[in-house]
């Protein structure tokens, strides 16, 4: 008895140690990026694995959503040109994923993600440039040229773009399209609903869905360079910018405009339940409206009155071609048919309804889903999300600077030490 | 006494069956290893070769023959503790002294090679041309001659590596939908073959005018440009053909980077690089992990001691409730009892995070409060031990309703006999009898909620921070704050993050050493 006491302990404990080793030190292989699940769980990294490198002639490793539209284009392509393909689906961390596999050797020849992951991807040499054909850049909106170019040279054929817009309900609002940030409060308090808008803060912050009034009262992330590149070493963080943006956000959370009971969990279903006069999201919560009925109108995310215009953050989905792919060049190839021709991305929308970036495709689609080509043309007022690595160092520190002062903290004071940390960070 | 004789054995081990049995497991392992061998020289895996030879060499040594018998029942246990065990705690210590991370993952070849790739540029108002790769000798090696259409104005040209492109007459040869798909006495390459000879066709520069070259992009098409940068390997640096600037190799904090004349990092590509201490060193003169760490240990131990108390103390009190025959359904009770167990705890805890909310969460608006429960360091600490009981007194309930129909019950009928009233019973009585079993289990349920990073990461992700504090939040404990040190801020730094995790091991190691302690102290009780 006593022995197997004992060992039993010595085996729990035994577990403890190597579970936090492998909850700390065994992500090397697994992850790239942060996964919280990883770290609590050492069973469960096989969730989270990359599949297999299919055996074909062009192998796109993708999410879901993205996978599902593009099955069908790649095939016929693929068909077309007497090669095989195969379309993969790496649910988990594709990022991080992708990096490693790429890294091994055993990665795909292509990817298609969001553009702010280039920065990262270059620096860990996953990605080879894609040059764009003169006449097909002339048909590409620019916002998503220049979400693509990352350090004077294009890495991706950029085909959608999201941005944060302002839904606004129409039986609680006389004013659908408010000019200014003041403009919606006062609608909204007169319109008489629970909430005024729906923008979600959380305990933790959300310094996404915060840009477009966090630019408007003058913050930045960093500033730029000469070339126009952004320069991590002028963190906007702490500056007086920020600081004034601080002042407004806690203007609106001394109103109620703005609260950390509005999360990333309620604030589309808080707009749906006729519970905000307004909210701001992206292209995602459409459906959601829909459904609900909600008698809405869709604007440009207003600025502060007598400020700047508000800007908020646009990511554009993009393919990329693996550095280290067994296939590059049938990879390039199919990105050059992707950016010379609307029709593969045409092929990609009635799967996955993405607001394109094909200036063609836009007015095509303009009839059909007015709002969808409208977020489109939306983005062009928005900018693309700094692509550079040292952007991981800014969500936590400024989220949680915004969400404190929504809760009423000393705007300047707590500014200032989110720049320090984020500086701190970049070393 | 367990013999280590072989003698003894000898007449019970040389059966048909034995020795075709050590016959099938000897031939097993031979085929794993002449299988995995090959593969692991092909990844270079050099340490897991070694390790698979010598435990296979061990293997045919220890039970080929009849000899060795204490070896042969130690090997497979240290076999696995070696695999998986020892290895990665190996591993993890060599990583911490290096860089390992985004952008220092592979080795400086590689990212001279990435850095120079990326700098193709396309020259501007470049034509696009319609290209066919085509060779008079063998399709892998080359040399390979490129046929170039200009969509434009269908003019065709040529050009190889000896010969700078012009144009060929548009007899000589055959143009197909804007590709040429025939030349005398050149075999046109298919896409399949120009991908296996990619790399050889991408480094051919055929020149097109004084500075510019034919680039390839794809199996078909081509345009106007040039590589700006190249390397030189004799002097270590990268030149810029266009600005003239050099950049040579120079050290960034504790990493080497291709740097400009300024000594700044001019590109982010580096490479995995030993560092020596500097990993330490940052994490133990970071300031807010020396100001937070007491703080998150204490709320560490305060957890963990609290949720083991709660959760035993309701799991007890119901399972000795339900333990009472006068208790009339107490089978659908007790089912009904462990439904939190049911519930695959991550959901739960995200359920449970959606309760709290201080304007739309169940709680307070059930009971009409208006508490701050995720605002509030106090009240946040609360509802993580709140929710903690909910999802722990299962477990406890379980092992107790099993420790207590474990107890004869002549035990305490003499209780009841020498005058005990129920409470005397089961407080005198019961409750040591059952501690001695349940006791172990108190101690493992305390090193797991020591560890229990879901409980805290998915229901308030360590929060809430107070304005200024980034590293610590009011309901961290340490595995949760070391977790956002290792991941939270500047992506992926796998050398900084082992570092973190072997001061952990360090630290966990004491606290192991504490419990068998105390498991001790308990052993001496019984």
């Amino acid at each position: 008895m006593q022995i197997r006491r004992k060992s039993f302990l010595a085996l729990s404990g035994a577990a403890a140690g190597s579970a936090l080793l492998a909850a700390c030190g065994g992500d090397e292989t697994a992850a790239g990026s942060s996964d919280a699940g990883g770290a609590s769980d050492a069973g469960g990294a096989e969730e989270g694995a990359a599949p297999a490198r299919a055996d074909a002639d062009l192998v796109i490793w993708t999410d879901e959503e993205k996978a599902a539209s593009l099955e069908e284009p790649v095939a016929t392509w693929g068909e077309a040109n007497g090669l095989s393909v195969a379309v993969q689906i790496v649910a988990d961390d594709l990022q991080g994923n992708f990096i490693t596999a790429n890294q091994a050797g055993n990665g795909p020849d292509m990817i298609v993600a969001a553009h702010d992951w280039i920065g990262n991807l270059v620096q860990n040499g996953s990605i080879s440039p894609v040059q764009l054909p003169g006449d097909a850049t002339e048909d590409i909106a620019p916002i998503g040229l220049e979400a693509v170019t990352y350090d004077s040279q294009t890495y991706g054929v950029p085909y959608a773009v999201e941005t944060l817009v302002m839904f606004a309900n129409k039986e609680l609002t006389d004013v659908p399209e408010p000019k200014t940030v003041e403009e919606m409060v006062a609608a909204g308090e007169a319109g008489g609903a629970d909430n005024v808008l729906s923008l979600p803060v959380g305990e933790q912050g959300d310094a996404y869905h915060m840009e477009a009034f966090y630019s408007s009262a003058g913050g930045y992330l960093f500033g730029t360079d000469t070339e126009g590149d952004f320069d991590p070493s002028d963190v906007g963080v702490g500056q007086e910018g920020s600081i004034s943006a601080g002042e407004k956000i806690k203007e609106l959370g001394d109103q109620g405009v703005l609260s950390t009971s509005i999360t990333g969990d309620n604030a589309i279903s808080l707009f749906t339940d006729g519970k905000a006069a307004y909210l701001v999201s992206g292209p995602w919560a459409l459906e959601d409206i829909r459904t609900a009925e909600i008698d809405f109108a869709m604007g440009p995310v207003p600025g502060f009155e007598g400020l700047e215009a508000a800007v908020p953050f646009a990511g554009v989905n993009a393919f990329y071609v693996a550095a280290g792919g067994k296939n590059p060049a049938i990879a390039q190839q199919f990105a050059t048919a992707v950016a010379s021709s609307p029709d593969i991305v045409e092929q990609m929308f009635p799967r996955n309804e993405l607001p394109p970036v094909n200036l063609t495709l836009q007015e095509k689609l303009a009839a059909d889903f007015p709002e969808i080509v409208k977020i489109a043309e939306l983005a062009e007022g928005a900018g693309p999300m700094p692509a550079l690595p040292e952007m991981a160092t800014i969500w936590e520190p400024l989220g949680q600077a915004q969400a404190n002062i929504v809760g009423g903290a000393d705007p300047e004071s707590t500014m200032t030490s989110a720049g320090e940390e984020i500086t701190s960070q970049i070393g | 006494m367990p013999s280590t004789h072989a003698p003894a054995h000898r007449e019970r081990t040389t059966t048909i069956p034995t020795i075709l049995a050590r016959v099938l497991f000897l031939g097993a392992v031979l085929a794993v290893a002449a299988f995995s061998v090959p593969v692991m020289i092909q990844l270079q895996q050099w340490m897991w070769l070694s390790i698979v030879v010598l435990a296979t060499i061990a293997i045919f040594a220890l039970y080929s023959t009849k000899r060795f018998v204490p070896g042969k029942y130690l090997f497979p246990g240290t076999l696995f503790l070696v695999v998986f065990l020892i290895t990665p705690i190996i591993l993890t210590i060599g990583y911490s002294f290096t860089n390992f991370g985004d952008g220092t993952r592979g080795t400086k070849e590689q990212a001279i090679d990435s850095i120079v790739a990326n700098s193709v540029q396309q020259s501007d108002d470049s034509t696009w041309y319609n290209l066919s790769v085509a060779t008079q000798g063998d399709p892998v090696e080359g040399p390979f001659t490129l046929f170039l259409v200009d969509p434009g104005t269908g003019t065709v040209y040529q050009g190889d590596e000896t010969a700078p492109v012009q144009e060929v007459p548009s007899g000589d040869v055959e143009v197909t939908s804007g590709f040429v798909t025939d030349a005398d006495g050149y075999t046109i390459l298919d896409a399949r073959e120009v991908n296996t000879a990619y790399d050889t066709i991408q480094q051919l520069a055929v020149p097109i005018t004084d500075s510019e070259a034919v680039r390839i992009q794809g199996a078909n098409q081509a345009f106007e440009g040039s590589t700006v940068l190249s390397y030189d390997e004799a002097s270590d640096t990268l030149t810029d053909s266009r600005s003239g600037e050099v950049y040579s190799v120079g050290t960034v904090g504790d990493t080497e980077y291709f740097v400009n004349a300024d000594g700044e990092r001019a590109f982010s590509q580096s490479w995995l690089q030993g560092v020596g201490l500097s990993n330490y060193e940052r994490l133990f003169t970071n300031a807010g992990i020396a100001k937070q760490f007491g703080a998150a240990f204490v709320w560490t131990l305060v957890f963990s001691i609290g949720s083991v108390l709660l959760t035993f103390v309701v799991g007890f009190a119901l399972a000795l409730v339900l333990n009472d025959e006068r208790v009339k359904g107490r089978r659908l009770y007790r089912s009904v009892l462990l439904m939190p167990y049911a519930v695959p705890g991550f959901i739960s805890l995200l359920v449970w995070s959606n309760f709290y909310n201080r304007d739309f969460g169940l709680i307070n608006e059930t009971l009409g409060l208006h508490l701050n429960w995720m605002g509030d360091p106090t009240l946040a600490k609360a509802a993580v031990l709140l929710t903690n009981l909910w999802m722990g007194f299962p477990y406890m309930f379980i092992v107790s309703t099993g420790a207590l129909q474990s107890i004869p019950s002549d035990v305490m009928e003499a209780a009841r006999m020498d005058g005990a009233s129920r409470l005397q019973t089961t407080i005198k009585v019961v409750t040591p009898l059952l501690l001695v079993a349940v006791a172990p289990l108190l101690v493992a349920s305390f090193a797991f909620n020591f560890n229990n990073f879901n409980a805290i990461q998915l229901l308030t992700e360590g929060g809430p921070f107070l304005p200024g504090e980034y590293t610590r939040g009011g309901t961290d404990i340490l595995i949760s704050m070391i977790y956002r040190i290792a991941f939270g801020g500047s992506g992926a730094d796998f050398g900084f993050a082992s570092a973190v995790s072997v001061a952990l091991f360090a630290l966990t190691g004491v606290l192991a050493a504490i419990q068998f302690r105390f498991t001790t102290v308990l052993e001496d009780v019984n």
